[in-house]
């Protein structure tokens, strides 16, 4: 909190209004404006037309295509986040700096790269491509493609909340279990889980919000097959591009509750953390 | 007994396992596939690598996606540092509303965003309308992906300022003040300094988010050649033409830009935490 807001370290009282319209003007017009007409279009032919467009068949592949990406991305990062977070933070070694980096790097890899590096490696263009497609094992413009795509655009969220936190809690907790004889398992599970678990929710969220609503990775490679290889956020695409206006907005409504609810969850997270802490 | 130096002793377990498998998951996800880029672009010869990416339609891409992004993360360094301040220091109802709506540039998947700003600055749009009585055109325009890029540049500013500006220490403001500084003196003398680092990174962050965004701009911009298309989405169209060495020779010039802010940000980053060390 800030002490003392006096009367000479603040603004006179027609600035600061001035100064919250201003920014409630802008939040409003860059953020609410578009998700109220998400709704307001996707309802603007009816319920039943909204039901319609969630519930046909190739929506209905889009969200089990989604979520078995999610299920499988979302874990795989989550086991790397606490694998990396523990040999950096309970360690002392040299190269740290470097390996952090090199973990929060595909956040620096604009979306559609990080679908052309997979292009490349899994395509006709490389002997790893060229001896897939001799074995009969199809990655590029499948689902394996759409998973590992998905994974290197979510890699860094549950390690960089997990990082910076177990550095500050330090090793002495653990210390302690493990030279009272619990095992390393036992000491994670009983010492450092209760201290990292609202961080660790937190990076699984935005973790999976990621993972749900890429773009334009996944796009790159899923060969846009309808019905086979599209995501949610590619299905809107389609839909959007067919001038079927009220069931890409219908469909993108999903996953704007999705982003909505993972705002909702940060906010209770942030919450418990602080009365946690103090 | 000594060992070597690598890693210093700890009476913690584990530290081996994690870390080889730490290792394998990032050569195997991101080290690998990510130098592929690099070791594909050597195949190409310079000849053909240079008229890829100086073709004329290439050129005028670098051209929107630069201008386009600058605009923005100058429009969201402004507003940013608006709201920043008002989120700090005044109270007025909602304010932990709008607190929260400030990430969702994060939380809402691009596709979505893209979809509801061309229809809202479309010409019979909610917004749109207004502009399209004095002549303005914003969807299917160049002004759309900046308009696309503010949103998704949003949250950037906001979020490395509000930090500084919480713990700036009210005790310079107030000698200041009682020195006969004017509010005016004090921010633009006292207070901006403090804070300029942080401004500078945030601005770069949104910046170089705005360089790659793909999935807000494609559906608002209208892409047209030499007009409104911008360099993701001509990576796009070469690869949908089979120009692998194209798309290559086009990645590896943006990824380099990329990783080239990246360093830029670092170093902004540890230029604005000496500043606090030294206030």
């Amino acid at each position: 909190m800030r002490k003392g807001i006096s009367a000479l370290t603040t603004e006179p009282l027609i600035m600061r209004l001035f100064l919250v319209a201003v920014a409630l003007a802008f939040v409003g017009v860059v953020i609410v404006l578009p998700i109220v007409i998400v709704f307001v279009e996707a309802f603007s032919k009816g319920w039943e037309a909204y039901i319609a467009g969630i519930t046909n068949e190739d929506a209905l592949v889009a969200i089990k295509l989604t979520l078995l990406v999610a299920v499988i991305a979302v874990p795989l990062n989550l086991v790397f986040g606490l694998a990396a977070s523990w040999a950096i933070a309970k360690f002392e070694f040299k190269g740290k700096s470097l390996l952090v980096t090199f973990i929060d790097l595909p956040f620096s890899v604009p979306p559609v790269i990080s679908g052309l590096i997979y292009v490349l490696l899994f395509g006709a263009h490389s002997w790893l491509g060229v001896w897939l497609m001799d074995h009969g094992v199809q990655i590029l413009f499948a689902v394996p493609a759409l998973v590992i795509a998905t994974i290197f655009v979510t890699f860094p969220f549950v390690a960089r909340e997990l990082i910076p936190l177990m550095q500050e809690q330090g090793t002495e907790e653990e210390e302690a279990a493990v030279l009272l004889g619990a095992s390393g398992f036992r000491t994670f599970y009983m010492v450092t889980l209760p201290n990292i678990k609202w961080a660790l929710l937190y990076g699984v969220l935005l973790c999976n919000a990621r993972a749900m609503g890429e773009f334009g990775a996944v796009s790159v490679v899923s060969g846009h097959i309808r019905g086979e290889t599209n995501t949610l956020p590619l299905h809107v695409e389609i839909l959007y591009n067919e001038y079927n206006f009220a069931a890409a907005f219908a469909v993108a409504s999903i996953l704007t509750v999705l982003g909505l609810v993972t705002l909702i969850a940060k906010r209770i997270i942030e919450r418990k953390t602080k009365a946690f802490e103090g | 007994m000594k060992k070597s130096r690598f890693k210093q002793h700890s009476v913690l377990p584990g530290f081996k396992q994690t870390m080889f498998f730490t290792l394998a998951y990032l050569a195997i996800i991101v080290i690998i596939p990510l130098s592929g880029l690099f070791f594909h672009s050597a195949d190409i010869t310079p000849s053909e690598f240079w008229s890829a990416v100086s073709s004329e339609r290439v050129v005028s891409s670098y051209k929107v996606t630069f201008g386009a992004a600058i605009i923005a993360a100058l429009v969201n360094m402004v507003f940013g540092l608006i709201l920043a301040w008002v989120l700090v220091r005044y109270k007025f109802p909602g304010k932990k509303i709008i607190d929260a709506m400030v990430d969702l540039p994060f939380a809402l998947p691009t596709a979505v965003a893209g979809i509801a700003l061309a229809a809202l600055y479309a010409p019979d749009g909610w917004i749109g309308r207004y502009f399209i009585e004095y002549g303005i055109k914003i969807s299917f325009t160049p002004i759309g992906i900046v308009i696309a890029l503010i949103f998704v540049g949003l949250p950037f500013v906001v979020r490395t300022v509000q930090p500084v500006l919480e713990d700036l220490d009210p005790e310079l403001e107030e000698a200041a003040a009682s020195m006969g500084a004017s509010r005016l003196q004090i921010f633009t003398k006292v207070l901006f300094p403090q804070i300029l680092p942080a401004v500078i990174t945030g601005f770069a962050m949104a910046f170089a988010r705005a360089l790659g965004e793909y999935g807000s701009v494609i559906f608002i911009a209208g892409n047209m050649p030499n007009v409104s298309e911008i360099v993701p989405l001509i990576i796009v169209i070469k690869l949908e033409q089979y120009d692998y060495a194209g798309a290559t020779a086009i990645a590896v010039v943006l990824l380099l830009v990329s990783f080239l802010l990246l360093l830029v940000i670092n170093l902004l980053q540890k230029w604005s935490m000496q500043r606090g060390a030294k206030i």
